[in-house]
């Protein structure tokens, strides 16, 4: 799309340190309306930063941001809404408690005494139609799915007369087609004259979507283009650099190789369990992991991975079927049983269940093992192996941290996901179920953990490898699996099947397993 | 234009800053009482003073660590039960059917050798203390029920409990106040040499250093923040939340309940009505001010025991008792409001221009 217009909002050298830590060093951006931009970057690039200041949650310690052709001071986000700049956090703010039209109107400004509701619900109605955006305004916002909230927040910036919309990550918590539809959202906004920001770190959908893509690094920055002049090879030499990404092609060719396969080891028959609100989630799902596979579970989100990932590792009660490993029947054993057994969970949400963010990474290395003979005598810590073991973990795995004491929350989340995987594969496991073990990752971090998997691979344990993307998912895994609502639609082999057949299973078609 | 002030989250906090704040609140605290203090017509020179030479007097001293005592143990109780996040606002109850079992124990039980008596009666109060928690713990492992409301309810329960035997069957016969008969000399605790303070201050002083060490260097400890911090990932890792919940409040119920043997083997050496007396509310305010740390809480015990007997002396001079009560709740809101120092530091006055 060719842009002629003046740019609606510039920001000029801002630069931003936190204590030693400089987030944003000079960076200059402009933003025309009726473009989408897209800010790429890795983590700790500094692009949430960058859409802080200019949201008015953090000052700037230098630097000037004009908009509309006045240079302006953004003291707060009531400032910045009052300017038209609003934002989409990753963590959505809404109440879950009260209805859309409510959560809507408590940030639209309109302070009257009584609610109108009826004309709440019509002014959402409309603007909601306007762009195509689906939401019932009297839903609770607790009843919503994650798609449905993210559209309510859009129309609360757009009710609140936003000119400049900035969404951070927002496909990351979205389905494929679902993000799709949320950039057609995105592309009427911008047609109809508003500027849209969207920070991602997925270079694809970036190269699709957007307009312009300006690529931050180590808070600078580094590059910034037409999407049409955009490759993936010039997006990725701006991420990461003269980094070199590893080799795929020795690990593909091992892939094919199946003699590094030992026996079958883990095998599910049958099993159902139901999710948290008590429906059913699997749905008599069967499949076997030898021994050194790494088998792929392809599908949307939501369709029953978690059930599967919890139910292996035992910490989701099995209604029907039975699971076993190594020949020994698990579907009734406790959690500790399956640690004991040797299955190790990556969980998907590893702040919330991997780690306890609060404590430190010495306290989380222990998490699972503080009974143990190592760590405990007695029931007395021993403080001394566990920091031994603690810092041979940050050298092996180069897990940064800011010391061995301090919260694992302070640290960035490739490295906390990191540490999660030196902990679990310490323990020696038999079968590792990581569930989308570098969603959230930047391409280092990805890499290092695909690294570890593989390395665990080689070293004949069995993976349920969880994934969404399925390029990953193509050259991570031995045999693939697709879920779909529950079911287990098809298993096949990497190697005699194409994304157009795993696509169709994932869409709910079903077919024969070889 | 407008200004305002500006501060700035805190990388770090020295040492001396920790201590430093909570006494400066303390004092602004006792700043803002003598404003009242002098409104109603006293002298709060005068006032102050007489609280000050009450407790800094031999006697008064004692005393005030005698009334601090039961305050100290149920202190550690709620800080106990908040280490996992369990509310334990049951304490008052717990104490009581600690100072009931004890008391029983001590009067109607057999006759045996005195430390070995002293030592049932220390169990039997614990039990007692944890008996009463586990009528809250029992549901809320398994169900989930909340145990804040529970453990609130039980304590009429026990203090009612208390009052029909005080008043009733146990009431020492010829008295016109409602308490048992006092526990045979030979069963109580010595006193420490001729301090007039009772050595059971030496079992609550090696409690909370237990405590402390419990917390910070067993793996116990250790589960029980990660149960605190994230049930989920405590679930995750193979602990069992449910056990430890029913553990927790039942040990601090019998923390609690050890203020009950404290004052029947220790101190007052017999039931009186109404003995809690609002020590387990009390103790929810220490545990706080001590910020959950084990080794602070008797001495934010003692400050309120202190607080207790100064002002007992000051009535006597015509100031009325709710003063104390003044004073305390102000301290509280003080040193709460003093947190907020140390999380933040002042970053200077800034005008600000309106867009």
């Amino acid at each position: 799309m060719e842009v002629k217009k003046s740019p609606v909002l510039e920001m000029k050298h801002i630069t931003k340190t936190f204590g030693s830590v400089t987030a944003n060093r000079d960076v200059s951006l402009s933003v025309y309306p009726g473009e989408i931009h897209a800010l790429l970057g890795e983590n700790g690039a500094g692009k949430s930063t960058l859409m802080n200041i200019l949201t008015g949650i953090y000052a700037p310690d230098g630097g000037e941001i004009i908009y509309k052709g006045k240079h302006r001071d953004i003291h707060s986000p009531k400032d910045a809404v009052a300017l038209g700049i609003g934002m989409v956090h990753q963590h959505f703010r809404l109440i879950p408690t009260l209805t859309v039209a409510e959560n809507v109107f408590l940030y639209s400004g309109k302070k009257t005494f009584f609610l109108h509701r009826d004309e709440m619900e019509k002014e959402i109605r409309e603007c909601s139609s306007q762009y195509n955006l689906q939401v019932s305004p009297e839903a609770y916002v607790w009843q919503l799915s994650v798609g449905e909230q993210q559209r309510v927040e859009i129309v609360k910036l757009l009710h609140q007369g936003a000119e400049v919309l900035i969404l951070d990550e927002p496909s990351a918590v979205l389905t494929p087609q679902e993000a799709q539809s949320m950039f057609d959202t995105l592309r009427r906004m911008a047609d109809s004259g508003k500027a849209v920001i969207v920070i991602s770190h997925k270079m694809n959908e970036v190269m699709t979507n957007a307009d312009r893509i300006t690529v931050l690094k180590n808070g600078m920055v580094e590059d910034t283009m037409p999407a049409s002049e955009a490759t993936v090879a010039r997006l990725t030499s701006a991420v990461v650099g003269e980094r070199t990404l590893p080799q795929q092609t020795t690990e593909d060719a091992e892939r094919g190789d199946q003699g590094r396969l030992g026996e079958e080891i883990f095998v599910m028959e049958n099993v159902s369990a139901l999710n948290d609100r008590g429906l059913p989630a699997l749905k008599g799902v069967s499949l076997s992991v030898r021994a050194g596979e790494i088998f792929g579970i392809a599908g949307v989100a939501g369709n029953g991975q978690r059930e599967l990932s919890e139910v292996i590792a035992g910490l989701r009660p099995v209604t029907e079927g039975s699971l076993t490993l190594s020949g020994k029947e698990l579907s009734k054993a406790s959690v500790k049983e399956h640690i004991r057994e040797g299955i190790a969970l990556i969980p998907e949400d590893r702040l919330q269940t991997g780690l306890v963010p609060e404590l430190s990474f010495v306290q989380n290395v222990i998490l699972k093992k503080s009974d143990s003979e190592r760590y405990s005598r007695n029931g007395i810590l021993q403080e001394k192996a566990m920091h031994a073991d603690a810092a041979e973990y940050a050298a092996r795995y180069d897990i940064r941290h800011g010391g061995l004491d301090l919260p694992v929350g302070l640290m960035s989340g490739g490295n906390q996901q990191k540490l999660l995987f030196a902990r679990e594969v310490s323990g020696k496991p038999r079968l590792i179920v990581a569930a989308y073990p570098v969603r959230g990752l930047d391409i280092g971090a990805a890499e290092s953990i695909r690294g570890i998997l593989r390395e665990q691979s080689r070293q004949g344990t069995a993976i349920v490898f969880i994934s969404e993307e399925l390029e990953e998912i193509f050259s991570m895994c031995d045999r693939i699996g697709v879920l779909c609502d529950g079911e287990l639609m098809g298993i096949r082999a990497a190697g005699e099947t194409d994304l157009k057949e795993i696509g169709r299973m994932m869409s709910g078609e079903r077919e024969e397993t070889v | 234009m407008s200004r305002y002030l500006r501060f700035r989250k805190r990388t770090s906090v020295s040492a001396l800053r920790r201590v430093m704040t909570p006494v400066i609140s303390v004092l602004a605290a006792l700043a803002f009482c003598a404003l009242f203090l002098a409104l109603m017509g006293h002298e709060p020179i005068a006032v102050y003073g007489k609280m000050i030479s009450t407790v800094g007097s031999t006697g008064g001293l004692s005393r005030s660590i005698e009334a601090g005592i039961p305050l100290m143990l149920t202190g550690l109780a709620v800080t106990f039960g908040y280490r996992m996040n369990l509310n334990n606002i049951g304490a008052d109850g717990q104490y009581a059917l600690g100072a009931l079992l004890c008391a029983g124990f001590a009067l109607f039980g057999p006759v045996m050798p005195p430390v070995f008596k002293i030592l049932c009666m220390f169990v039997i109060a614990m039990l007692g203390g944890a008996l009463a928690a586990l009528i809250a713990a029992f549901p809320k492992a398994q169900w989930g029920v909340n145990e804040t409301i529970l453990t609130m309810m039980l304590n009429y329960v026990f203090l009612y409990a208390m009052d029909y035997l005080v008043y009733g069957p146990w009431k020492e016969p010829g008295q016109m106040v409602a308490q048992t008969k006092a526990i045979k000399e030979k069963y109580w605790l010595p006193d420490l040499g001729s301090t007039g303070v009772s050595s059971v201050l030496v079992i609550v002083l090696l409690i909370a250093v237990l405590m402390y060490l419990f917390h910070t260097k067993t793996k116990w400890g250790y589960k029980m923040e990660v149960i605190r911090q994230n049930p989920r990932a405590a679930q995750y890792a193979g602990m069992s939340v449910r056990t430890a919940t029913l553990l927790t409040l039942c040990m601090s119920g019998a923390i609690a309940g050890l203020a009950g043997f404290a004052q029947v083997a220790g101190i007052l050496h017999r039931v009186q009505a109404n003995l809690p007396d609002g020590a387990g509310y009390t103790g929810i305010v220490i545990a706080f001010l001590a910020g959950l740390n084990p080794l602070v809480v008797p001495l934010v015990g003692f400050f309120f025991g202190a607080l207790q007997i100064s002002s007992v002396a000051v009535q006597l001079t015509g100031v009325p008792s709710q003063v104390s009560t003044m004073i305390q709740g102000s301290i509280m809101l003080f040193v709460v409001a003093g947190e907020f120092f140390n999380r933040y530091e002042f970053a200077g006055v800034k005008s600000k221009e309106r867009a």
